[in-house]
């Protein structure tokens, strides 16, 4: 008997195991349901009233299915498409690129036809710049079939914040923040003298580095050099983009930047900002819900990078903030189509707004938001994104670019030896 | 001549000096813990501007509204069913393995050892594609089984390299005692192997319920049902894209330590002294 | 007659064996075939570029071998102070001494808690402005020692290396305790029956009975430490520039970041034949050693 307790054990072992599997199979969804899968945590709840308000309306439920944090989210997005187990609606992170590899799968479906209905009614209602971003134009470098293959649901921008109870402790007019970048090095030099920090930002993800180098590269040398750079045909040595890193170098040495700031991460950088720890702020919009819930007295607003060139008009990121796209293989495509119209509908999109203050995709909806978000958004006319430029950069040149610039905040090296490597790194992905 | 007194005054010295060692080195690692549980008790406005470690007040409702707010009650349950689950399968069949490469005999033994080894060191972080591929094909997509499987497989190597260092120093004199007595092979693994090796698997215990319990992203790749997710999703819910609910993420971590460390606190007292003449005369 | 016996003992690797073949032999094999592709990890096409993934990382991507030589540099530090912490701690638990309890509770609290608190609470603890620990040093009158350590290029990479050896010493204390507590006593006794002191019992009886488990637990801090990641993503996220960039996030960032998935597996193919080398080294040289 005692030898075979332990056969017995494993035996009984996998028949607990196998039942536990059989148990938890679930019988098919009924086909008057929509999933959608969002990895939007501060949003969810938001999400699931509208999903309330429209069962209630159409009888047609629809299960926001939420997968947090963002990268945990992209993966399981890849995965699903490998086992082309995606849901009806979800959305997509990453480059454009990705998102032109994921059509040509077969894993989008086109919402042009569904856009251009009615004389373009659907289309109409987005800003175009939000509507861009899902868009592929008709010289994309890509080899997509021009189309639109995604609906923004809000629309978000990066831009430059600061404290103005700050700026009247430093002696500034808080109402007339630096226009041109000399008046930005004399504050930083104030603000060296006065043992304060200058500019938080989340420079440790790299991405946001890029903003504002792409901000000051729009000023300096205006977008078609920008593109024509992307195509090879400038070189990133050319004294333009020189210039643009040195601007860092500069906005370092007169301490204008915070201490650590290559280091930091995006929500550090929040939270310092919201303790009123630094002067400036650069960040996405969605700040204004991060800022509101750490420290509703915050006294600040959004200014644009001050100017470096008279040149070209300055330029800041945006775009669409989150986008859905409808899974071609679904089998409730009409439905999910249906859905997604409803939720970028202008009630639904002030809903959206008020409940999560992020800036909605809709351009009726701007007169019921709050006075803060519609400085925000006021600036959506001189917003541009890499992804509605129609090519991309190569991500190596992207990371070289960005850490270079995090080596020349930390004194390791000058933007010629930057600018002399990133093009050497372009030159090497431009060879293969 | 050393007198007595001396010899007194030089053990003292010596535990004196050992204890303050120990207690510096304790101090650092109950710092962080603290910390999380005083963070627990503050709010929002407060957790980075308050920097004591006594908050100015105790919002102990932090805790059940993290319970709340994250579904806890669900998750838990299903974590524990995963890491119970996960660490009997492991203790089962790499003990069998590891005993298997330690004392007994077959054709292939060193390459299939070695095999086994070679999975510890070749991370493998591209592998949750083939694996959810994998599983859909098995069926075992999106179930309990297939993620408890899975989960096995992660702890196997490490577990049987664990037990079979320790399998290879045990006298064998006990062994072969048993097999004396007539005792089949797995009888002699059972009972006496087994229990003589309780401090290394306790080890192997805390180790793989330590992995499972943290587990987060393969569970999220695997289930797409929400009430077969572990406990890390409920955390989740408070990071966040853009804004982290700090005190109730605190809360929520201090809520997922504790049974971890209640497993740990059960199983120390099996590594207790060793017992090899104990067994014999028992 | 002689079949039975084996058959019997390979009943014993069976369950272990199968549900390794199927949940790691099979994804190994896919990741490893796609080091010889270039591939996006969305496309259904791939393009076979046979090693070509494998001379760019030998020869051009000088970043993965910084990163491979950050890792070392960590491992290392784990290696010796780490581990050294880890075994005085385990021997003087091992003795007779009060709150020992206490001591072996606390000492693995490290390696409970979650990433996200460690990496909080010690970013805290580094911040240049407002940490504590310079915050420390300025009131015992160290000021010239303040600096901002996870920013800093040259003191980052230690101090990542630090807070490792601070989250991972519980095992190996964890694992050295196990290996004392099996010593049995009576070796002891009779040893100072011999008239031994402390130091050559540790000498004569500890260190020998201990060198397969000091052997164990540095190979198993090797294969941990360079693997690592994650508490590095929380504090510094391979920053300042390349600073304290690992291999494995060069992994992610070729599979997530730059869409390189051939690439990402080809880099963990070298990754792996890597650390199968120093194991095997280390191994042989234990056993040398062992010899001696």
């Amino acid at each position: 008997m005692k030898r075979n307790s332990p056969v017995l054990t494993t035996a009984l072992l996998l028949l607990l195991l196998i039942t536990a599997g059989c148990g938890q199979k679930i019988s098919g969804k009924p086909s008057n349901t929509i999933t959608v899968w969002h990895w939007m945590t501060d949003r969810d709840p938001a999400f699931q009233e509208l999903a309330k308000r429209y069962e209630a309306r159409t009888g047609v439920r629809v299960n926001f299915e939420l997968y947090a944090p963002s990268d945990a989210y992209s993966q399981k997005v890849r995965a699903a498409a490998q086992g082309n187990n995606l849901p009806d609606i979800f959305g997509l992170l990453g480059e454009k690129r990705d998102f032109a590899s994921f059509i040509k799968a077969g894993h989008i479906l086109d919402l042009t036809p569904y856009m251009q209905d009615s004389g373009g009614a659907w289309q109409k209602r987005f800003f175009a710049k939000a509507l861009a971003v899902n868009e592929f134009s008709s010289d994309n470098a890509y080899g997509i079939t021009p189309g639109i293959y995604g609906v923004p649901v809000d629309i978000m921008t990066i831009q430059m914040l600061y404290n103005k109870d700050l700026f009247r402790k430093l002696g500034i007019n808080p109402d007339r923040p630096p226009a041109t970048f000399a008046e930005f090095l004399e504050i930083g030099r104030k603000i060296k003298d006065n043992n304060m920090q200058g500019l938080v930002s989340g420079w440790g993800e790299i991405w946001m580095i890029d903003c504002l180098a792409n901000d000051y590269a729009f000023n300096i040398m205006g977008k078609d050099k920008i593109l024509d750079t992307i195509r090879g045909k400038v070189p990133y040595t050319d004294p333009d983009w020189v210039r643009v890193f040195t601007l860092f170098k500069q906005m370092q040495d007169s301490g204008a930047l915070a201490s650590g700031i290559v280091t930091m991460v995006n929500k550090n950088a929040e939270q310092l900002f919201a303790n009123e720890r630094a002067v400036f702020a650069f960040n996405g919009s969605w700040c204004l819900n991060v800022y509101k819930e750490m420290n509703p007295n915050l006294n600040y607003a959004p200014m644009l990078p001050p100017k470096a060139s008279d040149k070209f008009p300055m330029s800041i990121w945006g775009g669409a903030g989150s986008s859905f796209i409808v899974n071609a293989r679904s089998k409730n495509k009409e439905g999910a189509v249906k859905f997604l119209e409803w939720l970028t509908d202008r009630d639904q999109q002030v809903y959206l707004a008020e409940a999560t203050d992020n800036l909605p995709s809709n351009k009726d909806s701007l007169s019921n938001i709050a006075p803060i978000m519609a400085e925000f958004a006021n600036d959506m006319e001189i917003t541009t994104h890499p992804n509605t430029w129609g090519i991309s950069e190569y991500p190596q040149v992207i990371e070289a670019f960005d850490k270079g610039i995090q080596s020349i905040i930390i004194g390791e090296k000058t933007p010629e030896q930057v600018a002399a490597q990133v093009e050497m790194v372009k030159e090497r992905e431009m060879a293969r | 001549m050393r007198t007595r007194l001396y010899y007194r005054a030089k053990k003292t010295a010596i535990n004196i000096l050992i204890h303050a060692f120990l207690i510096s080195v304790a101090v650092t690692c109950l710092f962080p813990l603290l910390w999380m549980v005083s963070s627990s008790l503050k709010t929002q406005q407060t957790i980075f501007k308050d920097m004591s470690f006594i908050p100015h007040g105790f919002h102990f409702e932090n805790y059940y509204l993290a319970w709340q707010q994250g579904g806890f009650g669900r998750y838990f349950l299903n974590s524990i069913f995963y890491t119970v689950s996960v660490v009997s399968g492991i203790v089962i069949v790499a003990s069998l393995a590891a005993y298997a490469f330690s004392r007994l005999r077959f054709p292939g033994k060193n390459v299939l050892f070695f095999i086994f080894m070679a999975a510890m060191m070749i991370p493998v972080p591209g592998s949750f594609v083939p694996l959810y591929v994998l599983l859909n094909k098995l069926h075992l997509r999106d179930t309990a089984f297939g993620y408890i499987l899975c989960m096995i497989n992660v702890g196997l190597s490490m577990s049987i390299f664990l037990l079979k260092t320790f399998f290879d120093k045990l006298p064998r004199e006990l062994e072969d005692a048993a097999r004396i007595d007539g005792s089949s092979k797995f009888g002699v693994w059972w009972h006496v192997a087994m229990p003589l090796a309780r401090p290394v698997l306790a080890v192997v215990v805390v180790f793989n319920a330590l992995n499972v319990w943290n587990e987060y992203v393969l569970a999220m790749i695997i289930f797409d049902t929400k009430s077969l997710m572990p406990l890390q999703r409920a955390l989740m819910v408070f990071q966040g894209e853009f804004l982290t609910n700090y005190p109730l993420l605190m809360a929520g971590l201090t809520i997922t330590a504790l049974p971890i460390i209640l497993v740990y606190m059960l199983m120390q007292k099996y590594i207790v002294k060793g017992i090899s003449s104990g067994a014999v005369l028992s | 007659m002689r079949i039975k016996p084996a058959f019997e003992n390979y009943l014993f690797v069976l369950p272990a064996a199968a549900i390794f073949a199927v949940f790691y032999i099979i994804p190994f094999i896919w990741v490893f075939q796609l080091g010889l592709y270039s591939w996006d990890g969305i496309l259904p096409t791939k393009a076979f570029v046979g090693l070509s993934n494998f001379k760019e990382i030998i020869l051009q991507d000088k970043i993965w071998w910084g990163a491979m030589l950050n890792a070392g540099y960590i491992t290392l530090i784990a290696l010796t102070f780490q581990n050294a912490l880890a075994f005085l701690l385990a021997w003087a638990c091992d003795r007779e001494i009060r709150m020992k309890n206490f001591y072996r509770l606390i000492f693995f609290i490290p390696p409970v808690l979650s990433e996200i608190v460690v990496g909080l609470v010690w970013q805290w603890i580094l911040d240049g402005n407002y940490g504590l620990l310079n915050n420390w040093l300025g009131q015992l009158g160290l000021s010239n020692l303040v600096r901002n350590w996870l920013s800093d290029p040259n003191t980052a990479l230690t101090t990542v290396a630090i807070v490792h050896c601070w989250k991972g010493f519980g095992w190996g204390f964890l694992i050295f305790l196990a290996g004392l507590q099996t010593i049995p006593r009576e070796f002891y006794e009779a040893a100072r029956v011999d008239g031994a002191n402390a130091w050559v019992c540790f000498r004569k009886v500890t260190m020998p009975l201990m060198v397969p488990v000091v052997v164990l637990v540095a190979i198993l801090t090797i294969l941990g430490t360079m693997q690592g990641f994650v508490l590095i993503i929380a504090m510094t996220d391979g920053g300042p520039a390349y600073h304290t960039q690992v291999p494995v996030l060069r992994i992610l960032a070729a599979m997530r970041g730059s869409s390189r998935f051939g690439y990402a597996c080809a880099q963990s193919i070298t990754f792996g034949a890597i650390l199968m080398t120093i194991s095997f080294i280390q191994y042989r040289f234990s056993r040398y050693a062992r010899q001696a």
